[in-house]
């Protein structure tokens, strides 16, 4: 007899004698939803919940409130929670407990966010999929994997697609590492926001409105994001229209951005490889709107675009004066758009021959009426020394 | 409005009862290991909270007590009572939330329906254990006659006083937390002094069941004694911090939104106006700020309230039809600002 069974059967205390970790194996059919909910609940620290091959019907939102469990299906396209008909809570998962390992299922359809974790330390995504099936719509929920407020977090080898706020969205957190994944037709490929010490590495970002975002927003609990490094990463047609609901920061990121930098303290971007992003490469830029936050910079202060493979890009810009820019560039805008917005003498480097334009704006928040586009003119660096950042190598080695 | 008074009214005579009951000789008692113990009961008459459970006939020193702006839940009518184990009393701080001690418990029962039609839909129970609170939802059965324990929650097809039929959820375990966490531990939320009536304390105090009746008792407005002339900041204030500031304030499930509704904060950007979202993906629909002064329909705030559609309603949980009163108020509250 399982423990979950025993402990319903005979009403024993979640603070009985400790027992050994155990696996919990749900099978879809016939109150599944009831049998995994119940398992999430019930599991003791330790315990694997292990999900059959098949597909789930879930009405409401799943919790794990249990740390150190691990939910496991037989793969993303194996064990799918299927999510099209839910009828209330505010994500298909939602887990607020420390050291989870959630691996090799998917989530389908959630009528908002795919998978949030909150106040989640130590977190491990791996192998997950979530996915908006129609497509990218309006009307699809925010955030696909959203681990937010936590501390360790490692999301890899994981596929988002469809999602209208960023696929992949780290907010408000510490040491990261978003690797080894694939998001295609979000509004944001990946979404680094409010946060420090992330590694966003080997991952393929392709036909969203953005490729690669490394916000710092004001007016939140966590600010100051920064030291961010994106590395190694295929950032490549970046052309689907923005089809963010209209109040999200994310609905004013131009379709055919590769990676937008806004604000943030220390963002290094080196050995990427760009193709056919058709407004900009690398876009970086000072926070755009008002606010009212003494504790906030608005600037993009030491952001260094190191080495990285430009191909074919800023040929079909949504841009203002899109006609004229093309003319001045010969074609096609070169790799890198900045605001030209600098705090002190530490606003954007890069390395020798990169190339890009800026709009010689003074102040956050100026109009780019009043931009006086220009060719890019920084003496290239010849070093640099940025800090090592991301997830502790606990969780990578809980995969092993 | 007048079913609300009308509950009010039943919460004091029963408090009254309860409080005289305690001296009739071999009172129904409460079984207190089943409060403080580690396990989860199956039933909900296993705790003996009630002399009558159908009826909601409160056992011994368990005290019926009313808010002044409850939650609003689909319109359910709720019974609330508070259990103090032999001994012990509730303790004041300030004009939030009450102290209580090892032992005791919260009880709220919805209910739909009214007079013989009445129907008991599930009853939660708070338990203030050694360790923590613990919170657990008990599902009543058609007969009525027992509550069964349903950690994983469930549906319900019923009709709301509004006359809309809806799928009620009752939450799991987990989601209880959802609401009644504050920094990932579980609290109580109702039982604020300021949400209790000075009259309902005094009561408790004189029984011995209170330490004090604290400054700024009863300070919320009473909701269902509103009137169409009454200032609507304070109304709307009040139903903001009742129905929202359990997620939305630090250390609450939406924290990271940094939208604060509770009653005490007094940044007008923290509870909204002007303020952008966050992590609202389509729940911000077309508009750009929490609250925009003098237009509640740009307000995303109101717009949230009057949706029922999961992904775009708030609140999140507990909620499957749209709460119109409680629409009107905030509406008027935001229209009334100096643009």
């Amino acid at each position: 007899m399982n423990r979950i069974a025993l402990l319903a059967a005979l009403l024993v205390s979640a603070a009985a004698t400790p027992l050994a970790a155990e696996t919990h194996r749900i099978e879809p059919g016939e109150g599944a939803a009831t049998r995994l909910q119940e398992a999430l609940i019930l599991a003791e620290p330790g315990d694997v919940i292990e999900l059959g091959e098949g597909r789930f019907t879930l009405t409401d939102g799943l919790s794990l409130d249990v740390d150190g469990v691990t939910v496991r299906g037989a793969g993303m396209d194996k064990s799918i929670l299927d999510f099209t008909g839910q009828q209330g809570a505010g994500e298909g998962l939602l887990v607020t407990s420390d050291n989870v390992t959630l691996r090799d299922f998917a989530v389908e359809n959630p009528k908002g966010d795919g998978i949030k974790s909150k106040g989640a330390d130590m977190i491990v995504y791996s192998g997950i999929r979530v996915e908006w099936t129609g497509g990218p719509k309006a009307t699809n929920g925010a955030y696909g994997i959203y681990p937010v407020e936590s501390v360790g977090v490692l999301v890899t080898n994981s596929v988002v697609t469809g999602a209208s706020d960023a696929g992949i969205y780290v907010g408000q957190s510490r040491d990261i590492t978003v690797s080894e994944n694939i998001v295609t037709y979000n509004v944001a490929g990946i979404e680094i926001e409010n946060s420090r010490g992330a590694l966003v590495i080997n991952n393929i970002a392709s036909r969203n409105t953005g490729g690669l975002l490394v916000f710092d927003l004001p007016g939140l609990p966590v600010m100051n994001g920064g030291n961010v490094i994106l590395r190694e990463n295929v950032v490549s047609d970046n052309d689907t229209p923005n089809f963010a609901p209209p109040g999200n920061i994310v609905a004013s990121v131009r379709r055919g951005t590769g990676v937008l930098v806004m604000a943030n303290d220390g963002v290094l971007i080196e050995d990427n490889a760009f193709e056919n992003n058709p407004t900009a490469h690398v876009m970086v830029i000072a926070y755009v709107q008002k606010f009212d936050d003494p504790r906030y910079n608005p600037y993009a202060r030491n952001v260094i675009v190191g080495e990285n493979a430009f191909g074919r890009g800023g040929d079909d810009p949504q841009l203002d004066g899109k006609e004229a820019l093309l003319a001045a560039f010969g074609g096609a805008l070169p790799p890198v758009l900045w605001d030209g917005i600098v705090e002190d003498d530490n606003g954007l480097r890069i390395a020798e021959g990169v190339t890009g334009w800026t709009l010689n704006l003074k102040t956050p928040g100026q109009s780019m009426a009043e931009a006086q586009p220009g060719p890019l003119t920084l003496t290239p660096l010849e070093s640099w020394e940025f800090p090592e950042v991301g997830a502790p190598a606990a969780l990578e080695a809980r995969l092993k | 409005m007048k079913h609300g008074f009308g509950l009010l009214a039943l919460a004091c005579v029963t408090l009254g009862g309860a409080l005289a009951h305690g001296a009739v000789p071999e009172p129904q008692l409460v079984n207190d290991a089943a409060v403080t113990g580690t396990a989860f009961p199956e039933t909900l008459s296993a705790f003996g909270f009630f002399a009558d459970g159908a009826r909601q006939v409160p056992a011994a020193r368990v005290y019926p007590y009313a808010l002044n702006t409850p939650l609003w839940s689909d319109g359910a009518d709720k019974l609330r009572f508070i259990y103090l184990p032999q001994g012990t009393q509730l303790t004041a701080d300030g004009d939030g939330l009450l102290q209580f001690p090892v032992g005791a418990a919260i009880l709220k029962t919805f209910a739909f329906g009214t007079g013989k039609d009445r129907r008991l839909i599930e009853t939660r129970v708070l338990l203030r254990r050694a360790d923590g609170w613990v919170a657990l939802p008990y599902r009543w059965n058609a007969e009525q006659t027992e509550a069964t324990l349903a950690l994983t929650g469930g549906r319900i097809d019923l009709v709301t006083p509004a006359g809309e039929a809806i799928s009620y959820a009752i939450p799991n375990k987990n989601q209880c937390k959802t609401c009644h966490a504050s920094s990932n531990r579980v609290v109580p939320i109702g039982p604020k002094a300021r949400n209790l009536t000075a009259a309902w304390l005094g009561q408790m105090a004189k029984a011995g069941a209170l330490d004090r009746v604290p400054a700024g008792a009863g300070t919320l407005p009473v909701w269902a004694a509103r009137k169409p002339k009454d200032a609507a900041a304070p109304l709307a204030r009040a139903y903001l911090d009742v129905n929202c500031a359990h997620c939305h304030q630090p250390g609450g499930g939406a924290s990271n939104s940094g939208l604060d509704l509770r009653w005490e904060q007094d940044d007008p950007q923290a509870y909204g106006i002007g303020k952008r979202p966050v992590a609202a993906g389509r729940g911000a629909g077309e508009y750009e700020f929490s609250i925009v002064a003098g237009h509640p329909d740009e307000s995303i705030l109101l717009y949230r309230m009057a949706s029922a559609a999961p992904g775009i309603a708030m609140p999140e949980l507990g909620k499957a039809s749209v709460d119109k009163e409680g629409v009107a108020v905030v509406r008027r509250w935001i229209a009334e600002m100096d643009k």
